[in-house]
C-alpha cells in the first residue's frame, strides 16, 4: 500500500459571481482515514470536494496536500503552472456521482488510458495494472465491455477502478451511489469499504448516513457555504449539538422512514 | 413517348460528367473539414479576435447563396490577377462553402459532450492535448457523422450549380444532350438516377461508419 495523504483547508472562499458558495472553510483531512461531508443540496459540498484537487478554483485561503499548495504558488500568490497542477492530480483519484466513464473505450481501455498517457507506461503493462485494479472491484469479467453495457453500479466500480490503478494517496468522491438503483448502491460502497480498511485517505460526499456513521472517521456538516461542524460519527450523527444539523437529521430520518 | 433506348443511351456520358459531380463533392468535403476544423478551433479559442474571425467566416458563407459564391469566384479571382483552372475554382469555393456549415457541426458536437467527460481526465492529471485526441475528438466525430454524411449528400446535390461556371458536370451534361437530342424526359430521368445512385452509396457509407463507430 502506498502511503496515504493529508489534506489542510484553511479558511477557503469561493465565489460564483456576487454568490459565495464557500465562506471561510477550514477542515483538517487526516490521513489514513475516511471523511464524510453531508449537508443540505446547495450547501457546496460538490465545490469544497472539486476545490481539493482544483476542479473549481477557490478565490482565497489554502488547500494543502501533504503541506504542498494546489493551485497556487503561494497563499494568495499566482497559479500554479498546468505542468505543476498535472503532477499534483497524478495522486488524486476522484470518483464522480455521474461517473464520466469515456464511452467509446471498453472498461479496460477505460482504466488503461490514464496509465499509459499520464503515467507512460507501456501497452502491456497498463493492461496489467488494469486488470488487476478491474479484478480487486469484482469486474474481471466485463472487463471488455463498453460503459452501455454495464449496469450503473458495475459503470461506478469501474471508475472506482480507473481511479485507484493510478494509484492515488487520497480519493475523492462526490456522491458515488446518489445515480444508482438502490440495489445497486451496496456493491459501490462494499468497494468504497475495502478502500477505507487498506488506509486509503478519503473524502466521500454522500447522501448515505450508513455509510457515514460505520464506516467514516469523521463527519463535516455543511450548510450555505458554512462547515457548520466536524466530529466523529457517533457524536455528530446521533448528539448533534448545532439546530442546523439537528434540523438536516430530523428531515433526514423524516423522509427515510415511511 | 418515353423511349427505353434513348434513356439507356443518355447514360453514357452522364456517367463521364458524373466523375466531375463526384470530384467537386468528394474533394469539397474534403477541404471543408480541413478548413472547418480550423475555423471551428478558431470559434472555440480563447482568443476573442479568432472567434470573431470565425463568426464573420461562418456568417458570410452561410449567408450568401452558393451560387453567388461561384459566379463571385468566377469573376473576381482574375480580377485581383488569380488565373486558375474553373475546376479547381469550382473546388476550392464548395470546399471553402462547406467549411462553415461543417465547422459549426464540429462545433455543436463538441459542446454537446457532458462536462464530465473533460473533468474525469483533467482530474487523473491528464494532459489538454490528450483530452482533445482520445476523449473529445474520438467523441464529437462520432456525433457528428450523421451531419456530415448529410452534408455531403448536399454538396453533391450543390455541385450542380458549379455548371454556372461551365463545368461539365451531371446537370450541365443532361442539358447539353437534352438540347441535341430533344428527348429531355429520358435525359432528366437518367440524370435524376445518377444523383440518387451517387447519393444512396454515401448514405450507405454513412451508415456502414456510424455501424463501426457505435458501441
Ligand atoms: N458553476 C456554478 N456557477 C454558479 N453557481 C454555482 C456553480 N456551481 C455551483 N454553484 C452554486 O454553488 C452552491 C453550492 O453548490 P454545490 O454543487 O457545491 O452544492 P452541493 O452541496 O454539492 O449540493 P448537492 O447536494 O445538490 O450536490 C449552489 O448554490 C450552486 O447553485
Ligand atoms: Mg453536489
Amino acid at each position: 500500500m502506498v502511503e496515504a495523504s493529508s489534506v489542510e483547508i484553511r479558511n477557503v472562499n469561493k465565489f460564483y459571481g456576487p454568490f459565495q458558495a464557500l465562506k471561510d472553510v477550514s477542515l483538517s483531512i487526516p490521513p489514513g482515514k475516511v471523511s464524510c461531508l453531508i449537508g443540505p443540496s446547495g450547501s457546496g459540498k460538490s465545490t469544497l470536494l472539486r476545490c481539493i484537487n482544483f476542479l473549481e478554483e477557490y478565490d482565497s485561503g489554502e488547500i494543502a496536500i501533504d503541506g504542498q499548495l494546489i493551485g497556487y504558488v503561494s497563499a494568495g500568490g499566482r497559479r500554479m503552472s498546468s505542468r505543476r497542477l498535472r503532477e499534483m492530480r497524478r495522486s488524486i483519484g476522484m470518483v464522480f456521482q455521474q461517473f464520466n466513464l469515456w464511452p467509446h473505450m471498453t472498461a479496460l481501455q477505460n482504466v488503461c488510458e490514464g496509465l499509459i498517457r499520464v503515467r507512460g507506461l507501456t501497452k502491456s503493462e497498463a493492461e496489467a495494472r488494469a486488470t488487476d485494479a478491474l479484478k480487486k472491484v469484482g469486474l474481471s469479467d466485463k472487463m471488455a465491455n463498453h460503459p452501455s453495457r454495464l449496469s450503473g453500479g458495475q459503470q461506478q466500480r469501474v471508475a472506482i477502478a480507473r481511479a485507484i490503478a493510478m494509484e492515488p494517496r487520497l480519493m475523492l468522491f462526490d456522491e458515488p451511489t446518489s445515480a444508482l438503483d438502490p440495489e445497486l448502491v451496496g456493491e459501490v460502497l462494499s468497494v468504497m469499504k475495502t478502500l477505507a480498511a487498506e488506509g486509503m485517505t478519503m473524502v466521500v460526499v454522500t447522501h448515505e448516513m450508513g455509510f457515514a456513521a460505520h464506516v467514516a472517521d469523521q463527519v463535516a456538516f455543511m450548510e450555505k457555504g458554512e462547515l457548520v461542524g466536524v466530529d466523529a460519527p457517533s457524536r455528530i450523527l446521533n448528539h448533534p449539538e448545532d439546530p442546523r444539523i439537528q434540523a438536516f437529521l430530523r428531515t433526514y430520518h423524516e423522509r427515510n422512514s415511511f | 413517348m418515353f423511349s427505353i433506348p434513348v434513356f439507356l443511351s443518355s447514360f453514357e456520358p452522364l456517367f463521364w460528367a458524373a466523375r466531375f459531380t463526384l470530384l467537386i463533392s468528394v474533394l469539397g468535403i474534403a477541404l471543408g473539414l480541413v478548413v472547418g476544423a480550423l475555423i471551428c478551433a478558431a470559434a472555440l479559442s480563447r482568443s476573442r479576435w479568432l472567434r470573431w474571425f470565425a463568426a464573420l467566416w461562418v456568417s458570410f458563407l452561410r449567408g450568401v447563396p452558393l451560387l453567388v459564391q461561384l459566379l463571385l469566384a468566377y469573376y473576381l479571382l482574375p480580377v485581383i490577377g488569380i488565373n486558375v483552372p474553373a475546376m479547381v475554382a469550382a473546388v476550392v469555393t464548395v470546399g471553402i462553402c462547406s467549411s462553415a456549415y461543417v465547422s459549426e457541426i464540429w462545433r455543436g458536437a463538441i459542446i454537446a459532450l457532458p462536462k464530465g467527460q473533460t473533468e474525469a481526465a483533467t482530474a487523473i492529471g491528464m494532459h489538454p492535448r490528450d483530452i482533445w485526441i482520445r476523449i473529445i475528438l474520438p467523441q464529437a466525430f462520432r456525433i457528428s457523422l450523421p451531419a456530415l454524411i448529410n452534408e455531403l449528400i448536399l454538396l453533391v446535390k450543390a455541385s450542380s450549380l458549379v455548371s454556372v461556371v461551365g463545368i461539365l458536370e451531371v446537370t450541365r451534361a443532361s442539358q447539353a444532350q437534352a438540347a441535341t437530342t430533344f428527348r429531355p424526359l429520358e435525359v432528366y430521368i437518367a440524370a435524376a438516377c445518377i444523383y440518387l445512385i451517387i447519393n444512396l452509396c454515401f448514405a450507405a457509407l454513412g451508415r456502414y461508419l456510424e455501424y463501426r463507430t457505435t458501441v
